[in-house]
């Protein structure tokens, strides 16, 4: 194998690693951004332990994605973090309080300090979420490089597209939340869940449509990406396939469908994620380094990648038998968290 | 001296401290639950299990708090080293990815199985899970310290002319010179850090009149790991300091106070001192002739280093390291006097009624954590003032991140980390405060009830009163 050809499939890995990051803790953070929503105790201690045995499997994804881009792509791993500072760290205090919150909002002895954890998980799982999407927009906009290193200022990442970006991926997790619990409770919290993802899955569309209009335009790279002959081959599908599974979302919703939603919820973050890689490929840090660029040595990445081809799916298969042992709808009460 | 890259060694030394303390518990606690488990399995004693779902609890907070501040260090790298990252960055980058694929998922797949599994999934199985999840602690503990060892001892590797640095051979960046001696050093200190907070949680329950099955068993297979374990690890403490003196002299020197390397007559050890820096030398020193040599190379007059083979910007800061490294040494010594009273008690019959014991357990229960970091001060600081030893400079490691950026993120730091784990810790306390209860209840004492669950497999399959299916709660 090539050494640029190894450096593609790591890219591939890495973004599977992010997506599937995105999927899985996509959900558990948007079940703590509805904390705001849920005033009732018994329902929050539901939603937090239909979530409780698989977060920290989720979270993983983030520490593989990060861990990744260190081992195989240092270079763009050592301009992007300190580019992003503000918003890693915030992602990271974010995940902090919440994380920390999932032990201790069932030990609280006081109706007060029950309520601060609560407000800890709602509030570290929203500020997680907004910095994820602004790290996401800081990253799509481009950043400042010079001889191989982040020569920008503080706040370059703080632009009018990357607040939208924060803002749809709370959105986006909170939709993915609401859809969870469709599929994993009953009842009135069922219910409530189901109205705020129609709701939330509308909003989604307008933040979604709204992104992808703005994001040809930061780059003629990603103009060009999208809009002529023959990428628009590729591309057109993109939207094409999202109007469908918006169509499908709804009438899941309406035929009250547990998983259906779900499902359409999951498939549109795909295609969204894929939409990002069109744009983005080959670069690994818009606008100039590429995946190549920011490659580590080859013997570095096919010493991990012998590892990652066995460990991978192993990692799939027993985070899926995790799933599987705790299937089914989560009884209020249930005295796991 | 306060400019954005001291700053910065503050902030990892301050966040990396905070976490390593938490998943040292947790290795050691994970051993643990899988001994009781494995016991209860193979004796059917209630005890055994009351144990298990007693220490699971608190082990559930301070795995929660190891993930979330490891999360931290593993971003913390690019944030704030970042030229370290891009420099060292393809030669153990991939050994940190090993760590994430082979022993972060498994902890974290298994958790929950082994956590909340209990009445889903066959005893067995369960204890697969518990097995799992201990087997993925301590392979992390081998990946970071592999890590570490080779920032210490680098091997197998080449630097290129803008001083990135070529993996040339993974097998020696792995197993380079010192990670035998810094893995078993760490796995034996997470060891001790268990036995002696458990202990300590047992010494305070018979200091209480509280003489239960559970806290005997638990307060007896402590004093067992402390007897045996704190021994093993000053043999393997000294294992570790003979490695250190072939591969990083100066810290050695650091260590021991000395600023002149021994003459042809072998060098005494210092046992107290303050080096000085500026004059070259270590004030008030008290010092025992030819120790050091022994110490060092077993010999009488063995030749010992001296600051001064190297030039002043080459030194690690000695009056730290020394002092760290005597406090390690000094606490690692009580150990093992605990050890050895527990020991006799034990043989006089008087485990459970002696109180001096009782007493000493007690307050003994934080010292081996305070070993560890003095010990973790004493490698980190002696390795100065270097990241990668003798290759990379910790002053050309930094990120191109200014002075108020670091500031504000590590004051951030501290408010979080003493207000969220400080919370934590008092919820692990008052949980270490609550005698271990016959039939004690799965995670949650406060939803005790489960209505309608499922109960796949284990219920008629444990006889009655083991109370390990039983879906109404004991309290």
């Amino acid at each position: 194998m090539s050494t640029e050809t190894i450096a593609t499939i790591w890219a591939g890995l890495i973004a599977f690693a992010v997506l599937a990051y995105v999927m899985l803790d996509g959900f558990d953070l948007g079940v703590g951004i509805l904390f705001a929503a849920e005033r009732g105790s018994t329902d929050r201690d539901t939603m937090v332990n239909s979530i409780a045995p698989m977060w920290d499997g989720n979270e993983t994804w983030l520490v593989l994605g990060g861990g990744g881009l260190f081992g195989v792509f240092p270079l763009a791993y050592s301009i992007i973090l300190p580019a992003l500072y503000p918003t890693i760290l915030g992602m990271l205090f974010g995940l902090i309080f919440r994380g920390v919150a999932f032990e201790l909002r069932f030990r609280a002895r006081t109706a007060i300090g029950r309520r601060l954890w609560d407000l800890s998980f709602f509030g570290g799982s929203t500020v997680a979420a907004l910095c994820q999407g602004l790290t996401l927009g800081g990253l799509l906009q481009g950043i400042h490089v010079v001889g191989g290193q982040y020569a920008g200022g503080w706040f370059d990442w703080l632009t009018p597209f990357t607040a939208l970006c924060g803002v749809a991926v709370v959105a986006g997790y909170a939709w993915l939340g609401a859809c969870w619990l469709v599929w994993r409770t009953e009842n009135s919290l069922q219910n409530r869940a189901r109205r705020q993802a129609r709701v939330l899955g509308w909003v989604m569309l307008g933040l979604i449509v709204a992104v992808s209009l703005w994001t040809p335009f930061l780059n003629p790279m990603f103009e060009k990406r999208w809009f002529n002959w023959p990428g628009i081959l590729l591309t057109s599908p993109v939207p094409l396939l999202v109007a469908g599974l918006v169509v499908l979302f709804h009438w899941g919703i309406e035929r009250r469908h547990h998983l259906t939603p779900f499902l359409c919820a999951l498939a549109i973050f795909v295609l969204c994620f894929a939409g990002l890689g069109i744009s983005f490929f080959p670069l690994m840090v818009p606008p100039d380094i590429t995946i190549w660029q920011a490659a580590a040595p080859r013997a570095s990445q096919l010493f991990v990648l012998v590892g990652a081809s066995v460990l991978i799916p192993l990692i799939l298969a027993y985070s899926g038998f995790s799933y599987w042992v705790f299937r089914g709808k989560v009884q209020p009460g249930a005295h796991y968290h | 001296m306060i400019d954005a890259f001291h700053l910065a060694r503050v902030q990892f030394g301050f966040t990396v401290a905070f976490h390593i303390t938490f998943p040292a518990f947790s290795i050691g606690l994970a051993s643990y639950l899988m001994v009781l488990e494995g016991m209860w399995l193979r004796t059917g004693n209630q005890v055994y299990l009351d144990l298990f779902k007693y220490w699971i609890k608190i082990f559930s907070i301070g795995f929660a708090m190891g993930v979330v501040s490891g999360l931290v260090m593993s971003y913390q790298f690019g944030t704030n080293w970042s030229q370290y990252s891009a420099k060292a960055g393809p030669v153990i980058g991939p050994v940190m990815a090993y760590e994430v694929l082979t022993a972060f998922f498994l902890e974290a797949g298994f958790l929950g199985v082994m956590l909340f599994g209990m009445e889903r999934v066959g005893r067995k199985l369960h204890m697969f899970a518990t097995c799992m999840v201990a087997g993925g602690t301590f392979l992390s503990a081998f990946w970071i310290l592999s890590v570490n060892s080779w920032m210490q001892t680098p091997a197998g590797f080449s630097v290129g002319a803008d001083g990135r640095m070529f993996p040339t051979d993974y097998w020696q960046v792995v197993f380079n010179p010192s990670v035998f001696v810094r893995v078993p050093h760490m796995v034996l200190a997470s060891y001790l850090i268990v036995a002696f907070i458990v202990g300590s949680v047992g010494a305070y329950h018979l200091l209480c009149g509280r003489a239960t099955p559970a806290v005997r068993t638990m307060f007896s297979m402590a004093m067992w790991m402390a007897a045996i374990v704190a021994p093993l690890q000053i043999a393997m403490g000294d294992i570790h300091g003979l490695n250190t003196l072939e591969h990083q002299p100066m810290k050695i020197a650091a260590m021991e106070g000395d600023f002149d390397p021994s003459g042809p007559d072998g060098a005494p050890l210092i046992l107290f001192g303050l080096p000085n820096m500026t004059d070259e030398r270590t004030d008030y020193k008290i010092e025992i002739p030819h120790a050091s040599s022994l110490i060092l190379t077993h010999t009488w007059s063995g030749r010992v280093p001296g600051l001064k083979q190297v030039p002043p910007a080459d030194r690690p800061y000695a009056p730290v390291v020394f002092w760290t490294f005597r406090a390690m040494v000094g606490i690692g010594f009580l150990m093992f006097g605990l050890g050895l009273f527990s020991l006799l008690a034990r043989w006089r019959g008087r485990l459970f009624s002696n109180r001096w014991l009782h007493r000493a357990a007690l307050v003994m229960g934080p010292a081996p954590i305070m070993a560890m970091l003095c010990g973790w001060m004493t490698t980190e600081i002696g390795r100065q003032p270097y990241t990668v030893y003798g290759v990379l400079r910790t002053a050309d490691s930094i990120s191109p991140i200014a002075l108020p950026g670091i500031a504000t993120s590590l004051a951030v730091f501290a408010v979080v980390y003493f207000t969220v784990f400080g919370a934590g810790l008092m919820v692990m306390l008052r949980l270490m405060a609550k005698p271990p209860s016959t039939g004690e209840s799965g995670l949650d004492p406060n939803l005790p009830i489960r209505s309608a669950g499922i109960h796949p497999g284990l219920a008629g399959a444990v006889p009655p009163g083991t109370g390990a299916a039983s879906p109404l709660p004991a309290e």
